[in-house]
């Protein structure tokens, strides 16, 4: 198991320009380590959804490369994703699961067959170009430079350390920072898209 | 006869209203109702027709083209437009965008009993959610299209267009 913030920060050096956004409790954390928040973007709202809007991001700018750093729980809440992301096969399209084996943000209970399951196997055999697993932090930051340099939609499962929350919702701190609605105007602003 | 075949709703109505309206992508899972209309949209080189597993992928794809700069609509059925509901809430209704969805209103009858409890549902789940919507049944209801699209810009909300099972020539 890694812990999730060093799978961060070995990737930030390698993002380039990279769009960025996430779901879950580590990919959560992602602000922590960027350095160019006007191409982060907070979509996190329904259940697993995230993981499609990063897909109809990466369709809409073909040019951009799009990371989502998603989690098992949310893939497992739609995973019909990974067929539509290999039907439409956007070459710019990266996308990491943090694999943490249950939902951290529930107080740790195990998702489904938690150790069992071999993501990238189904994004492989779903249809994905490329894929990756990985359970050592070493050997995904010996890759990870030459992954980005892949040609998507690549997918990159690694096995993370769980930061369980079990605390009351009413009693943990808020992230703070930006809106989702604040990272969406910025990032339009970013990139000289006219607001709807 | 004659006059009914004259009403029904085309497909290449619905394309005409699309391309009018600037559509860029069509977020879709075939139904059996609407075939013909998908092979006329992969024909045309000025949208990309988007393949999902899930309704709920729908409006959560849009909203990434939307904030791309795109305008994408969406293409379901009332079935799947139900399931999903927490889609259509976080990554449209509470996204600040406009999306217009086109529904297949299955089970949708002008008159008489409904014998298919989508179509009991399906106004009750728009008006739940605070969703308006247009019926089309016929080819002239065709503008109700545009009309949607011209709320949904003006409001940044979803708006919905019911297609009236019943009466459309969508299968050939």
């Amino acid at each position: 198991m890694i812990d999730g913030m060093e799978v961060l920060k070995a990737f930030q050096p390698h993002r380039g320009n990279a769009l960025v956004t996430h779901s879950g409790t580590t990919g959560r954390r992602w602000g922590e380590v960027s350095t160019n928040e006007n191409r982060d973007l907070r979509l996190e709202s329904s259940m697993g959804q995230t993981t499609s809007a990063a897909f109809g991001l990466a369709l809409g700018m073909p040019d951009e490369k799009v990371v989502i750093f998603d989690s098992e729980g949310s893939l497992l809440m739609n995973l019909g994703v990974l067929a539509s992301v290999a039907g439409k096969a956007p070459k710019n399209f990266f996308h990491f699961l943090l694999d943490n084996e249950c939902y951290a943000t529930t107080g740790g209970q195990p998702v489904p067959n938690a150790q069992g399951i071999d993501y990238a196997g189904m994004a492989k055999s779903a249809g994905y170009a490329s894929t990756h697993h990985f359970d050592d932090l070493e050997d995904f930051v010996m890759s990870i430079e030459q992954i980005m340099q892949e040609e998507g939609p690549v997918f990159i499962s690694v096995k993370i350390e769980a930061e369980v929350q079990n605390l009351p919702m009413a009693l943990r701190q808020r992230s703070g920072g930006r809106s989702r609605t604040e990272t969406i105007q910025d990032f339009q602003k970013e990139m000289g898209i006219p607001a709807p | 006869m004659v006059q009914q075949q004259a009403e029904i709703l085309r497909p290449e109505t619905l394309i005409d209203e699309f391309k009018k309206n600037g559509v860029t992508h069509v977020i879709t899972i075939p139904d059996s109702e609407t075939n013909y209309l998908y092979e006329l949209m992969l024909d045309e080189e000025w949208m990309d027709v988007v393949p999902i597993s899930r309704e709920g992928e729908a409006p959560s794809t849009a909203l990434g083209l939307n904030i791309a700069g795109k305008t994408p609509v969406c293409l379901i059925q009332n079935t799947g437009m139900m399931e999903a509901g927490d889609s259509i809430r976080g990554m449209a209704l509470d996204a600040g965008f406009p999306l217009v969805m086109i529904v297949g209103y299955r089970g949708w009858t002008r008159r008489g009993a409904t014998p298919d409890s989508v179509a009991k549902y399906t106004e009750p789940f728009l008006n739940a959610f605070g969703i308006n919507y247009y019926l089309v049944e016929h080819d002239s209801d065709g503008d109700r299209i545009s009309e949607a699209f011209d709320e949904a810009r003006s409001t940044k909300r979803p708006v919905v267009v019911l297609i009236g099972d019943e009466y459309h020539g969508f299968n050939r």
